[in-house]
């Protein structure tokens, strides 16, 4: 089951998240989201973790990691 | 379905997306205050937060608590009449290091020397943001902002020793690229009776970035920050010349002093 969730309407594509998961879990989209942001996926979630660095360090409130 | 953050249900969720650029360190500071909130079951019905005017002194304006927002620099003169009037009200401060080191300065230094019973979250980006990226006191020394071209030539202010001068007695520094420090941070800061001060360096990608780095990139800004981060334990074994520049991240100060009630004929005369 998918455990990371994006709020990619509220993502303004700042990439912190991208650069600090440590298993290399989120990408950029290629698309951008009706606001013109280019926004954090979910590309590999089969190799999360479940640190919650990105829902922690994301300034937009935009992510949650849900324990299973 | 998306799920969402559980922490959004402290905010006025209608009002995201906020209004922070992106990778701002005021959002993640945001992100970070709601988490302490959260681990330590704090009711923000209950508290007030102020902020004053800049980029940090808006996180208030997102937060389901009772809020002032308005006067640049004068966070702690309000947050002195509330305290003496209802002592038992936490108060919250989100303070730019423009808001509370410059035109608030004498505001902090005797707020803390009284040791008034209030957190003051201090959002360090080393710039006056709001306003265009000016020249602040805690820019370093030598780094270009919008009107320091040629380079900042006075020296900069270390924001938590003039605070432990002063008579804070809690005080301690972080980085936005620190998470569970910052959170540990907040938690202390608001737990702890007295003025409490926690200072955290973080990065305005628009302004300070753009100026002092040649890059908007909230990214480089942070490995910037990080790189010239010191524990204080690292600091400790270095010269002050060897100090000079760094961030130096850590609890400086932790003790326990009367607070602050004013004066009892001020008390008698609100009965
Ligand atoms: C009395 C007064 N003087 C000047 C200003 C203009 N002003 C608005 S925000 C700001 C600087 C904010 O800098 P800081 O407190 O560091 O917050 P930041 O935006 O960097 O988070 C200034 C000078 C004002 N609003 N009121
Ligand atoms: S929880 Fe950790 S491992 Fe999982 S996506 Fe977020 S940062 Fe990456
Ligand atoms: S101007 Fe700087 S401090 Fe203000 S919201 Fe933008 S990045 Fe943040």
């Amino acid at each position: 089951m998918m455990a990371v969730y994006i709020d990619q309407e509220i993502c303004k594509g700042c990439e912190i998240c991208v650069h600090y998961c440590p298993k290399n879990v989120l990408e950029m989209a290629a698309d951008v989201n009706k606001r013109g942001f280019n926004y954090s996926s979910v590309v590999r979630p089969e190799d999360c973790i479940q640190c919650k660095l990105c829902e922690k360090m994301c300034p937009d409130l935009a992510i949650y990691v849900e324990k299973e | 379905m998306i799920k969402q953050n559980p922490q959004r249900k402290h905010i006025r969720d209608d009002k995201l997306p906020h209004f922070f650029c992106p990778g701002c360190g005021c959002g993640q500071v945001l992100n970070y205050f709601l988490r302490a909130v959260d681990e330590e079951n704090i009711n923000l019905d209950e508290m007030v937060t102020i902020g004053g005017v800049g980029c940090t002194a808006r996180i208030p304006v997102y937060l389901k608590t009772d809020t002032l927002h308005g006067v640049h620099g004068r966070t702690l003169a309000w947050a002195t009449g509330i305290k003496l009037h209802k002592p038992e009200i936490p108060i919250v401060i989100f303070a730019g290091d423009g808001d509370l080191a410059s035109i608030g300065g004498n505001h902090f230094i005797h707020a803390a020397r009284r040791n008034l019973d209030v957190t003051v979250i201090l959002v360090n980006n080393l710039n006056f943001a709001m306003t265009g990226g000016q020249v602040a006191p805690s820019t370093p020394s030598e780094l270009k902002t919008m009107t320091a071209p040629y380079g900042n030539k006075e020296p900069d202010f270390d924001i938590c020793k003039l605070a432990i001068a002063a008579g804070a007695t809690y005080v301690s520094r972080w980085t936005t690229d620190r998470p569970n420090q910052v959170i540990k941070g907040i938690k202390d800061a608001m737990k702890h009776k007295g003025f409490s001060l926690i200072e955290i360096i973080s990065q305005c990608p628009t302004h300070f970035g753009r100026y002092a780095l040649d890059s908007g990139n909230p990214q480089v800004l942070l490995d910037w920050i990080k790189d010239l981060t010191l524990t204080k334990t690292q600091a400790d074994k270095l010269t002050a010349q060897e100090q000079k520049g760094k961030f130096i991240i850590g609890e400086f100060i932790k003790e326990d002093k009367p607070v602050y009630t004013g004066s009892s004929v001020y008390k008698e005369a609100c009965q």
